[in-house]
């Protein structure tokens, strides 16, 4: 069982425990394939997806999973809140949790505030992305998505490319999958991967045909357009000329080779819309697959007495 | 001291006989579909679409049902029930459900079965096999087919043994020792 009562990261997490969410989240994807796609699993419960950051997708998925369980959501929108006016953001998050959530859902721009919320709240806290620090729930879903398709995860060679550095995506993924013993390894230039990473035993590529080769899976990240001239890479054209994938590239890997990509994608820049919308693309999958791992999240957090 | 109630012959007796059971009642195997609840009901659901298959020679679908979603005691468990796959692959509309368990006891997996059942269509009806009726019903349940009736004691415990998941096949009561916690 998850004996957890938040979700703050996959660095704390047991294998066990990253397999028990994504064996759940396949009971959860069988649900999604149905006329009727929801259960009354958590019916009664509240969630509230606190974002401090721009977000659809990710809090769309949880606001979507939320429903599929039968659980009320409310979003709370920074911009219209007393957030403007100073509230500090424990104050906030007791206001919501005196509205009786029983989850809350949290994203925000600077590394440690789901743990902070966690140690003063009751509600089940979810991590939905801090600072430069983790995104579990996508690298969950990744893990998800992999699994689904290649049937394994343990040996696979799987290349994260881009900027690493900035990304928490990347964090929690390399978290996740060195725990399912998958052989990583990350391509980009110096400036955009920690220094720290081949300490712990994972390659580093600067050269993008180098790193590609007999892959079996592409992580692709999104190249932050806020970082452009601040240093760490040159301009849009160099960085896509440098480190984009292209079809050429693509052939460098494995035939069977998946591509996966956090969105939103800039299509063009750190990936073509040939291989985006291609044969190879797990990206609409990650989608679909990321309600599934949302509900296990959930389901196991707060399926449960406390 | 566990106790046998039934073994290995006792089970497939009761199993065969089961199989005639629901062929005659409906006439043939028109629109039937076996449905097993996770795990132990699974197991028993094939082993009577391969009885059903020697007597009347046609092959009967049978799918997989868990019902970890439709429980009505998530608030009050200590721990998450496991979600293992519901594997029902069509429409199951107008079919002719035989939903299998393997021990009958509150009745309540069999609400929470018919729940998640309901929710993928209408069945034109559903049907109740259970190996072991052990009473003490908390809703208005009642089974259609049953391997054998056996009054217990709330507090005893009914093992269901099965070689599918390997062990011998058999039926053990057990008297409570210093935990009579009811289980279901």
């Amino acid at each position: 069982m998850l004996n957890r009562k938040d979700l703050l990261g996959i660095k704390e997490l047991e294998v066990e425990e990253i397999n028990l969410i994504l064996d759940t989240a396949a009971g959860f994807k069988d649900v999604l394939g149905r006329d009727i796609k929801k259960v009354p699993t958590l019916r009664g419960k509240t969630a509230i997806n606190l974002f401090f950051e721009p977000s659809t997708r990710t809090r769309t998925s949880f606001e979507l999973a939320a429903k599929r369980l039968s659980t009320d959501v409310i979003n709370f929108s920074v911009p219209t809140s007393s957030v403007v006016k100073g509230e500090s953001l424990i104050d906030t998050a007791l206001t919501v949790q005196a509205l009786g959530a029983d989850f809350i859902i949290i994203r925000h721009s600077s590394s440690g505030v789901p743990h902070l919320l966690a140690k003063n709240l009751r509600a089940s806290v979810i991590n939905a992305g801090d600072g430069t620090n983790e995104h579990p729930t996508q690298a969950l879903l990744d893990a998800f998505t992999i699994r689904e398709k290649k049937g394994e995860i343990e040996g696979l060679k799987i290349a994260i490319i881009g900027d690493i550095a900035h990304s928490r995506v990347a964090k929690s993924n390399i978290y996740c999958l060195k725990k399912l013993n998958a052989k990583v390894r990350l391509i980009g230039p110096p400036t955009l991967i920690p220094k720290e990473t081949k300490e712990i035993g994972i390659e580093v590529f600067h050269n993008i045909e180098h790193g590609l080769k007999d892959v079996d899976v592409l992580m692709m990240l999104r190249i932050q357009m806020e970082r452009q001239g601040k240093g760490f890479f040159p301009s849009v054209e160099e960085y896509s000329k440098n480190w984009g994938l292209t079809s050429e590239r693509l052939s460098l890997a494995k035939t069977d080779a998946v591509v996966m990509h956090p969105g939103p994608m800039n299509r063009g820049v750190e990936i073509t819309s040939e291989i985006a919308d291609g044969p190879n693309s797990l990206i609409l999958d990650q989608v679909t697959n990321g309600l599934a791992v949302r509900m296990a999240v959930m389901y196991l957090l707060g399926g449960v007495k406390r | 001291m566990p106790k046998e109630l039934l073994n290995k012959n006792d089970i497939d007796r009761a199993l065969t006989r089961i199989a005639h059971e629901i062929i005659e009642r409906n006439k043939g195997t028109e629109k039937l579909f076996l449905v097993g609840i996770q795990r132990g009901g699974v197991h028993l659901a094939k082993r009577l679409a391969s009885k059903i298959n020697l007597i009347e020679k046609k092959d009967i679908p049978v799918g997989s049902l868990d019902i970890a979603f439709y429980r009505d005691d998530l608030n009050i468990r200590k721990e998450q029930p496991i979600v293992r796959r519901t594997e029902i692959s069509f429409e199951i509309t107008d079919l002719k459900i035989i939903l299998v368990d393997d021990v009958l006891f509150t009745g309540r997996s069999i609400r929470a079965a018919m729940d998640a059942l309901t929710d993928m269509g209408r069945p034109a009806c559903i049907q109740l096999v259970v190996l072991i009726d052990r009473g003490h019903r908390e809703l208005p349940i009642k089974a259609d087919y049953v391997g054998k009736n056996i009054p217990t004691a709330i507090s005893e415990k009914i093992e269901v043994n099965l070689v599918e998941e390997g062990l011998e096949d058999r039926v053990i009561l057990e008297k409570p020792g210093n935990d009579g916690v009811k289980k279901c």
